[in-house]
């Protein structure tokens, strides 16, 4: 990564214009010609750097519901528990993390009576409590890294 | 906002990214079957209502060296939370701040900050802001950090 791909990582996070041309216009306001953008982009995709480039819904206002749950998985059976809840398609994100509820996933599910559903089947796949963390209140959701 | 089937193709044709052409939502257009002005009208409606956050890059944090992931969790008071999660959400280093439901006795917190840094102190610095934010309001806190990722896919909706 060189100058001027922080310094386009920087720029397009914060919004990419609604335009016929809007690499154009970008590049225009870097100071770079659309092609090299193009190019730039590309391979910040290629290599992994950007995850993705386009629009980012909101689920919740597309009528789906998410929650954020956690479980305490015993170290023996640690990689088992993962595997169970992976499998789950509604399983977006799952991260280890240190604490004695030690595995925490996100569900993604097409309409809000699915989570409970999918809650109830973790729980009797895995014989563990889930412990279900609804958002009550968002105060701010926003991803900007500086490159 | 009521999204209708043309809406819901355009994000089914957009959720993955947008194409890295001169003309992006041209293409997008086609692919849907409608103008391109029409394409761009129904985007900037959707862009509005909030159910798209933002287009954009969408970095990797841990490419980026942010490699270490904080959630920050704190047990607030509830009649001071909403105040004081809106505080600790304009704070620029954090990239999510929610209240979400205690299970007491063995989870007694209630709000949520998720913070990232490219080193622990860093994180351990940023969770010193945030406590003088809360001050007295706060009884207690910790943080936990990711030791690995077992599965990140993208959120999507099915067609």
């Amino acid at each position: 990564m060189d100058e001027l791909d922080k310094r386009l990582i920087n720029h397009l996070q914060d919004g990419f214009p609604i335009c016929d041309a809007p690499y154009a216009k970008v590049a225009e306001q870097i100071g770079i010609t659309e092609q090299i953008l193009l190019q730039r982009l590309q391979a910040l995709l290629d290599q992994g750097i950007l995850s993705r480039f386009g629009p980012m819904y909101h689920a919740e206002q597309l009528g789906g519901a998410l929650t954020l749950a956690a479980v305490k998985a015993p170290e023996e059976r640690f990689e088992q528990i993962a595997e169970i809840i992976n499998a789950f398609p509604e399983v977006a994100h799952n991260y280890a993390r240190e604490h004695e509820l030690n595995m925490w996933f996100v569900l993604a599910t097409e309409s809000p009576e699915q989570i409970g559903e999918v809650i109830e089947k973790i729980e009797r796949q895995t014989g563990l409590q889930v412990y279900n963390m609804p958002k009550i209140k968002e105060y701010y959701v926003g991803l900007r890294f500086e490159a | 906002m009521t999204l209708d089937a043309v809406d819901r193709q355009i994000i089914l044709a957009t959720q993955a990214g947008l194409p890295l052409v001169p003309q992006p939502y041209r293409f997008v257009a086609r692919q849907v079957g409608i103008s391109v002005e029409e394409l761009m009208r129904r985007m900037e409606a959707i862009r509005e209502s909030g159910v798209i956050r933002r287009i954009g890059a969408v970095p990797n944090h841990y490419k980026l060296g942010y490699k270490f992931n904080g959630m920050t969790v704190w047990d607030v008071n509830d009649d001071m939370i909403d105040e004081l999660g809106a505080q600790v959400g304009r704070l620029d280093f954090v990239s999510h701040c929610y209240h979400r439901p205690r299970h007491l006795p063995d989870w007694p917190y209630n709000l949520f900050a998720m913070v990232h840094s490219k080193s622990k102190e860093g994180v351990q610095e940023k969770i010193a802001v945030i406590e003088q934010v809360l001050g007295k309001h706060c009884r207690g806190q910790t943080v936990l950090y990711s030791s690995r990722i077992l599965k990140k896919t993208g959120l999507r909706i099915g067609g």
